[in-house]
């Protein structure tokens, strides 16, 4: 049965083509009606599976609709229509088109049913979010958009290879539960894993998200890790492997983003910290921790996008994003100040804001699971993220030392996209029962209780007394502007060192063979054949000298030689004397 | 193996110039910095002994402690900070522009 409607990502991949033929008012109209439209026709698409066709004897499906794949579609219909309106100044049309079809390409891998569908909006997500950083036309913008379409790509030719193995020894191209057995499944397994941003996969993300344009870095937070969160949920929940890996990915972003000075990457730090909570919950597999791993998915969409949002409205009024370049902007952007408050109390999980919500069934889920190990080191990532994405980022950008900075508040569509944003995290913080509907599992968990809440604030406001008593000391790090080292060190120097090491074998063979076949035989020949006759005679000679013994050689022998060859003494040529010799040592060589 | 050249805390990098006849706006004023603070710390201090009166409900035996959270937090950060600053940063810390060069 076909649902009378079109499958879920049409609208906006083709509604995306008529962008750039649009202008002024009407295009912002008609790109803010597309998210809008999308959203309608999905309403109208009934659960189950629809626009199924065969290709090459595979069964495709373009709309596998059910609660998992739908919580996704709605907050990805959210976003896309907060950045957009985020976006509206923006008349770059390949930011424009790139931000719709990545969209539209999120909503299509959601909805895909099998995996060769799942293989081509996996793609069609790496290409758009490749645009989105090189429009930003830095020289630091081009070098990461590189690496990140090298990396995707990688990734994607991985799921590619993974996704083949898989199909012909099941037959079958279905997307469903995988598992974790056997090669074709470690491939695939991994080729979400690099999108879903993992220890030492993950570098592509901080590398590129804060070189990205102001309105393509909303985009890509939302879209990419997401997927793979869901492409994970889908696949692989509870594999046992995703429960160190999320644990992993939780821990070790929150060193590197106190010391970070790009407040943009600082939050690029803190979105791997909070997928590392999905994967964590995707990796224990039960209804709790699954629903948890999606809900907070859907606030991270939100509460990450309102940071960056944000951090994005300060670079675009001021041109800075350096922590060591801000401070006291309170006073010049008090709404985006706001804002940004909300979102990190939300990232914080303060009680009544959306983090609050989610991040607790992940944690529960680890307690009731016993997972004494897991449970502490999502505890201190809890208390991490709250120094570092909590405080850190409103801190440094909007109070701390003054700047000097003077600039205007956030032009009026950003604010408004900011506190669409906000408002949202609020809410669903404050009324999580909606939020908990939309979860694939049913639920009646309630976070709600006293103890929970009373642990929660004790938790952040010692976290906020070591924070405060720390810099009040000067112990806390000084912002200081430099690069850190981080896994991408392996790509980045090593590519350089395997170029040196290749520039210095191909040279070297190079000089070699130029030294040897273009400089010393033809000049030593040249030499010879200026006097051929009287050449092989002089070495001749000399040979003779040898083996007779004779140590002054035959110094008189020798000029005569050369000087009748000279004037021609002889009754034949030179060249016919080469000539006689060479079939000699033939015959010689022929009978002997 | 030559060390690798750490980048300089310049003081012009957190010390901005600042136009001294301008209002003096909220957070100015060292008084209300100083208020700031204290309701921060007496807030420390309410959470914190909340912990004498009520029981909490919980999974695992040490968050019924007294202090388990605050302690954890206080610590936790503590630790986050000095890790990063004294082990992290003097490995991974370079130039900013170590690679382009």
């Amino acid at each position: 049965m076909t649902p009378n409607a079109l499958p879920p990502f049409v609208i906006l991949i083709l509604g995306a083509a008529l962008v750039p033929f649009l202008k002024g008012r009407v295009k912002n109209v008609w790109m803010l009606l597309l998210p809008v439209a999308s959203f309608v026709n999905l309403l109208a698409i009934p659960e189950g599976s629809h626009w199924g066709f065969e290709f090459l004897g595979y069964d495709l499906v373009l709309g596998r609709v059910d609660r998992l794949s739908l919580v996704f579609a709605y907050i990805f219909h959210l976003i896309a229509f907060i950045s957009i309106l985020y976006g509206l100044h923006v008349e770059d049309d390949v930011q424009n088109v790139a931000g719709l079809v990545y969209a539209g390409g999120a909503l299509g891998a959601v909805f895909a049913g099998d995996l060769f569908t799942l293989f081509v909006f996996w793609e069609i997500l790496t290409i758009c979010a490749t645009f989105l950083i090189l429009a930003r036309r830095t020289r630091a913008a081009l070098g990461a958009g590189a690496r990140y379409f090298l990396v995707h790509v990688a990734g994607g030719l991985c799921l590619l290879a993974g996704i083949i193995m898989q199909v012909t020894q099941t037959g079958s191209a279905e997307f469903g539960f995988i598992g974790l057995h056997g090669t074709a499944s470690l491939l695939i397994f991994i080729g979400f894993g690099v999108n879903c941003a993992w220890p030492f996969l993950h570098t592509w993300l901080t590398d590129s998200y804060p070189e990205a344009t102001i309105t393509g870095t909303i985009y890509l937070s939302a879209f990419t890790t997401k997927v793979a969160v869901y492409a994970l949920a889908r696949a692989f929940p509870g594999t046992e492997a995703l429960i160190w890996i999320g644990t992993a990915m939780a821990a070790f972003p929150i060193f590197y983003a106190v010391i970070e000075n790009d407040l943009r990457r600082v939050l690029s730090y803190s979105l791997i910290n909070q997928v590392g909570f999905m994967v964590v919950g995707i990796g224990i597999g039960t209804a709790l921790s699954i629903n948890g791993a999606v809900a907070h998915a859907f606030n991270d969409i939100l509460f990450k996008g309102l940071l960056f949002m944000t951090m994005g409205a300060v670079l675009f009024r001021t041109g800075k994003i350096n922590a060591t370049d801000l401070g006291g902007l309170y006073k010049s952007m008090p709404w985006t100040c706001t804002f940004c408050i909300v979102g990190a109390a939300s990232i914080s999980a303060f009680p009544l804001f959306s983090g609050f919500v989610s991040k607790s069934m992940v944690m529960e889920a680890a307690a009731h699971g016993d997972m004494r190990f897991v449970w502490f080191v999502l505890l201190f990532a809890s208390a991490g993220v709250f120094h570092h994405a909590g405080i850190k980022i409103p801190f440094f950008a909007f109070f701390s030392h003054d700047s000097g900075l003077r600039c205007k508040e956030a032009p009026r569509h950003m604010v408004l996209a900011m506190g669409i944003a906000a408002v949202a995290c609020v809410f669903i913080g404050s009324f999580p029962q909606y939020l908990y509907r939309l979860l694939p599992y049913a639920t009646d968990y309630q976070p709600y209780s006293f103890s929970h809440v009373i642990s929660q604030t004790q938790l952040l406001f010692f976290s906020a007394l070591a924070f405060t008593l720390l810099l009040l000391s000067g112990i806390y790090p000084a912002e200081i502007r430099s690069a850190n080292i981080d896994a991408d060190w392996i790509y980045r120097k090593g590519s350089r060192a395997f170029y040196r090491l290749a520039a210095w074998a191909f040279d070297g063979l190079n000089s070699w063979a130029d030294a040897l076949f273009v400089r010393r035989i033809p000049s030593l020949l040249a030499r010879f054949f200026l006097d051929p006759a009287g050449n092989v005679q002089k070495y001749g000679l000399r040979m003779a000298a040898e083996w007779t013994g004779r140590n002054k050689g035959f110094p008189e022998e020798e000029v005569e030689a050369v000087r009748r060859s000279q004037v021609d003494g002889y009754p034949i040529g030179g060249g016919v004397l080469l000539a006689a010799l060479f079939l000699a040592i033939m015959s010689f060589l022929f009978f002997f | 193996m030559k060390r690798p050249e750490k980048p300089e805390v310049r003081e012009e990098d957190y010390k901005h110039p600042v136009d001294m006849e301008e209002e003096l706006s909220l957070f100015d004023h060292p008084k209300t910095v100083k208020s700031v603070l204290y309701t921060f710390f007496t807030c420390v201090g309410l959470l914190l002994s909340i912990d004498l009166f009520f029981h909490k409900h919980a999974i695992f035996p040490w968050e019924e402690y007294f202090g388990f959270y605050s302690v954890f937090g206080f610590v936790a950060c503590v630790i986050l900070v000095l890790v990063a600053k004294y082990i992290l940063r003097p490995l991974v810390m370079r130039k900013e522009d170590y690679y382009d060069t």
